[in-house]
């Protein structure tokens, strides 16, 4: 959609994807105030799982009935957006194949895919934010998760907004647009393969140089996290949002809670 | 049913047709017939000087070495420099090719034999179809004037291309095939080749000369 | 046929795969190599994403009148002088190729690089008919020393170090002096071009594969860069392609179309050293090539995915750029995946082949990166066609119980949101006690999949939803 159609102040359906509601609800709040200081009105309609978990594991019934879930809970939105490629892009790049044979449903389908969009992108893309008021001192290296990356095209949009952070100097890794070995399913099912994919990641994220590691997917940074703290290595890591909207009190993902309580 | 018989049955029965429908077998014979070009690079769009510049350059990029003649009559004594500087014997072998026979082989010192190649030649002289300036590929074309084994045997491929043969493209080249031997005619052989042999299939270490000649010498003739 | 298939080990075949340190050193020379060279000569050609869409159309167009360009490919092929013979499976290629060579009473045969003739076992097979078959692409040559399949579709030996050439060389080639140098790689290729040299002035019959069938002028096209394979089919008397029948493109020009991006995606070259385009045997003039010119056209199932989700398969190149580009691969090599065709393509392939039943865990084997579909040739929806094997393993229950009985309950909570709110709410709490103070599991039940090799990151606590609600209820207040 080009910018000048978009409404003045889109209503916007977070879909804040079961990982962040389940393991990391700070980076839902984050993703709020940005998409908020774009602009949006942000509303959190009742929501689960995009379905792709089952989807990916042959599972389609499943990943229907979820993906008709969702199109019922999003549809009157202006915009969903999502922090996470991953569940973005099985909306906007696999609802639509769900549904091929059956044109009522595709139709919404298709319609939801539309204006489904990943945070970041969505707000450099479509909004035109061009920079954000955050601070973090540091130098951090940016991971491209798969699906975002290639999916839907996220790779300059978050360079681009952190490159406006305070204090902050990104730092590339090797092979940054290199699987992490998540994977979904694959990390329990192949566990030993994903280790070794997941291993050479966390070499090039500490050859980096950067004490911080960023990536706009959960499921990733969950992944990357787990590795590094096996292998005690002291890099922290946490989700893009977090650093765009100056939300960082919490601790780094995996990383004990040190605070007074 | 035979095996043909069976394999074409069920091409048939999984793509849903018969094989008789008029529409399609249409299709295919205008497409055979117009061969259509498709995408064709930018780059080997030019002509003159430019043209041949590009060819030397990607052939060169392919590790072929090229040395430029002003006349087909400054060919042999070209060579003879060559084999010297590479400090082979002054013998060459070549095929029947009537370009070859009236370049004066006699002013220089180079033992000629005529012939294919038994694997015993160290160097062998073929003139080029054409050059293909894209990519610096030379075409050779089969049969006694040029025989293949003189391109593939020999450790020193030497190849005489006329730079009116230089062309942009594969395609363009493949019009001129056409010409020379009519529509859906083929040599026997057709080599594309692209620099001197090479194999990287030890530890990725790119070497030169594998199987086929550990050198590629194009004398490119001008005019 | 399928003796070979350790396809179902799939898992242990890995396992071995990376504790392997001297495969693992190999295998980081794909992730260096082929990478880097594909991605410099693919910049350096604009046209390169439209050569890309011509590719792929020109395939689809082929296949979509297989029958049609098939029988145009054999009548030329006929009237060049050549013959073709039709081999519905494996068995009937390998019969059709030994009655040609025993017919001419072959006892050397030498051989270009083919992965048909490794689908059909075809050095097997000739051996047991006391035919000697010599591999003569190098890499094909050392594995055929140490008797293994190619790990990779182009680059056969590319799990192999030079040492271990060294050795097999020193073990085979015994008539040549033990206290030659072998330390550098140029010289193990010099001697197997000298040993090589031989059996291609000796050899009876040259048996070679085909990138490509011309239906408009009868050809069989290879591709190579050490020439091999023309010596393979330019020195003996009897010349045999052994194809399978998707290998069909129409004319000379779309041919020219698919090779600008099949060098470039392979090996990263704008061109191959050698591609030579075979019609017919030697003409009446010629003084060299094969007096007789023979095409084998293999289905092997092939016939039967078009018209199905797998057609998009047989638009495939075979350039290798699918396994280059996977984190996979590069980290368990190509035999693990324990037949013929490795990597993504061979993800994707295998199980129409071998079966879903056999091959099921490659499909599987995959993280949906999308890397090899973003560089293939012509475009293969790879990680898509693999999702499809894994709706017919779900269908068919061939998956383990322990997934199934995962999704299946992650299923049942996903689909009635107030009942996930409920559990999820008070899981995520309890798992956020739980894990508080390290913010970390080193070890949680059913998971081993995962804590067995890193950490599992702590919950925060209250899920978003529930936190949202509540700061939602205190606005209003």
């Amino acid at each position: 959609m080009p910018l000048t159609a978009r409404p003045q102040r889109p209503r916007v359906g977070l879909f804040v994807t079961c990982l962040v509601d389940l393991m990391r609800p700070s980076v839902g709040f984050a993703a709020v105030k940005l998409l908020e200081d774009a602009g949006c009105v942000v509303e959190v309609p009742r929501q689960t799982c995009c379905g792709q978990p089952a989807f990916n594991s042959g599972d389609r019934d499943t990943a229907r009935a979820l993906a008709e879930q969702a199109i019922a809970a999003f549809s009157s939105f202006d915009y969903v957006v999502a922090p996470s490629g991953s569940c973005a892009g099985q909306i906007k790049a696999h609802y639509p194949e769900l549904f091929a044979g059956d044109p009522n449903i595709a139709r919404k389908a298709d319609a939801l895919a539309a204006k489904t969009y990943e945070l970041v992108s969505f707000l450099v893309d479509v909004m035109g934010v061009t920079e954000v008021e955050a601070r973090f001192d540091g130098t951090v290296t940016y991971h491209d998760s798969c699906s975002g990356l290639r999916e839907l095209n996220v790779k300059r949009q978050p360079r681009q907004l952190l490159a406006t952070v305070k204090g902050l100097t990104l730092t590339e890794m090797k092979e940054n647009e290199v699987c992490c070995g998540f994977g979904g399913t694959f990390a329990v099912k192949y566990g030993e393969i994903s280790n070794s994919i997941v291993e050479k990641k966390t070499e090039a994220i500490s050859a980096s140089g950067a004490h911080t590691v960023l990536a706009g997917d959960l499921g990733c940074l969950m992944n990357m996290a787990g590795k590094l703290s096996r292998e005690g290595k002291p890099i922290a890591v946490r989700h893009v949002a977090e650093v765009l909207a100056g939300m960082t009190d919490e601790p780094p993902i995996g990383a004990p809670d040190q605070r007074e309580r | 049913m035979t095996a043909r018989d069976e394999i074409f049955a069920t091409i048939r029965r999984s793509l849903g047709v018969k094989g008789t429908e008029a529409p399609r077998r249409h299709i295919v014979q205008e497409r055979l017939e117009s061969a259509p070009k498709g995408a064709i690079p930018q780059r080997g769009q030019l002509i003159g000087e430019a043209l041949i510049d590009l060819f030397k350059t990607q052939a060169e990029a392919a590790m072929a070495s090229v040395v430029e003649v002003d006349s087909a009559m400054d060919a042999p004594a070209a060579i003879a420099d060559y084999l010297r500087a590479s400090n082979l014997p002054a013998r060459i072998k070549m095929g029947d090719d009537l370009r070859l026979a009236a370049m004066p082989w006699g002013d220089t010192a180079l033992e000629v034999s005529k012939g294919r190649s038994d694997g015993q030649d160290l160097a062998a002289v073929n003139h080029a179809f054409a050059g293909v300036a894209e990519t610096g590929t030379l075409t050779m074309t089969s049969g006694p004037e040029n025989p293949s084994t003189l391109n593939l045997l020999p450790d020193y491929a030497i190849v005489v291309l006329q730079s009116k043969d230089v062309v942009g493209d594969y395609e363009t080249m493949w019009a001129r095939l056409r010409e020379a031997y009519g529509k859906g005619q083929m040599p026997r052989t057709v080599n594309w080749i692209t620099g001197p042999s090479r194999s990287a299939d030890i530890e990725q270490t790119l070497l030169l000369g594998a199987h086929g000649p550990r050198s590629l010498h194009i004398v490119l003739v001008k005019g | 046929m399928t003796l070979h298939v350790t396809s179902p080990q799939f898992k242990d075949n890995a396992h071995r795969a990376l504790q392997d340190e001297q495969l693992q050193k190999a295998m980081g020379n794909v992730r260096q190599g082929f990478i880097d060279k594909r991605a410099v000569v693919a910049a350096k050609l604009p046209e390169f994403e439209a050569l890309r869409d011509s590719a792929r159309d020109i395939k689809n167009h082929a296949l979509a009148h297989l029958d049609l360009y098939l029988e145009q490919y054999e009548s030329k092929v006929t009237a060049a002088g050549g013959h073709v013979h039709w081999a519905r499976t494996a068995e009937e290629a390998r019969g059709a190729i030994l009655d040609i060579c025993r017919r001419v009473g072959a006892r050397t045969v030498t051989k270009g690089k083919s992965m048909i003739s490794e689908e059909i076992e075809l050095n097997t097979a000739l051996e047991a008919a006391g035919i000697r078959p010599v591999e003569t692409d190098l890499g094909e040559y050392i594995i055929q020393l140490r008797g293994e399949i190619p790990s990779h579709i182009i680059a056969p030996a590319v799990h192999l170090n030079a040492t271990q050439v060294e050795s097999d060389f020193r073990r085979v080639h015994t008539h040549l002096d033990p206290a030659r140098d072998l330390s550098q790689p140029v010289q193990l290729l010099t001697e197997a071009r000298g040993v090589l040299r031989d059996r291609f002035l000796a050899a009876d019959v040259g048996i070679t594969g085909a990138n490509f069938l011309i239906a408009e002028t009868g050809t069989s096209v290879i591709v190579t860069n050490e020439g091999n394979g023309d010596l393979t089919q330019t020195m003996p008397k009897v010349h045999i392609v052994i194809a399978s029948l998707e290998k069909i493109v129409p004319t000379l020009e779309d041919v020219s179309q698919i090779l600008r991006v099949l060098a470039r995606s392979a090996t990263g070259q704008e061109m191959s050293v050698y591609t030579t385009f075979s019609t017919g045997p030697r003409r009446p003039q010629d003084v060299d090539g094969p007096e007789e010119y023979h095409v084998v056209i293999l289905d092997n199932g092939r016939s039967s995915m078009l018209g199905t989700a797998f057609q998009d398969m047989l638009r495939c190149i075979r350039c290798g750029a699918c396994m280059n580009h996977c984190p996979v691969y590069h980290a368990v090599g190509g035999h693990a995946y324990g037949w013929v065709y490795p990597g993504p393509m061979g993800a994707v392939l295998s199980p129409s082949l071998i079966g879903v039943d056999k091959a099921g865990h490659l499909p599987n084997a995959s993280t949906f990166c999308g890397r090899c579909e973003s560089v293939c040739p012509v475009r293969i929806p790879l990680p898509k066609l693999m999702r499809h094997w894994r709706d017919r393993e779900f269908e068919r229950h061939l998956q383990p119980a322990t997934l199934r009985t995962g999704i299946g309950s992650w299923g049942f909570f996903a689909r009635r949101p107030r009942l996930y709110r409920l559990a999820t709410s008070v899981a995520m709490r309890g798992l956020a006690l739980l894990g508080r103070n390290k913010g970390r599991f080193t070890s949680l039940p059913l998971a081993g999949g995962w804590t067995d090799y890193r950490d599992f990151p702590a919950p925060q606590g209250a899920t978003f939803q529930d936190q949202w609600k509540s700061r939602k209820a205190e606005g209003r207040r």
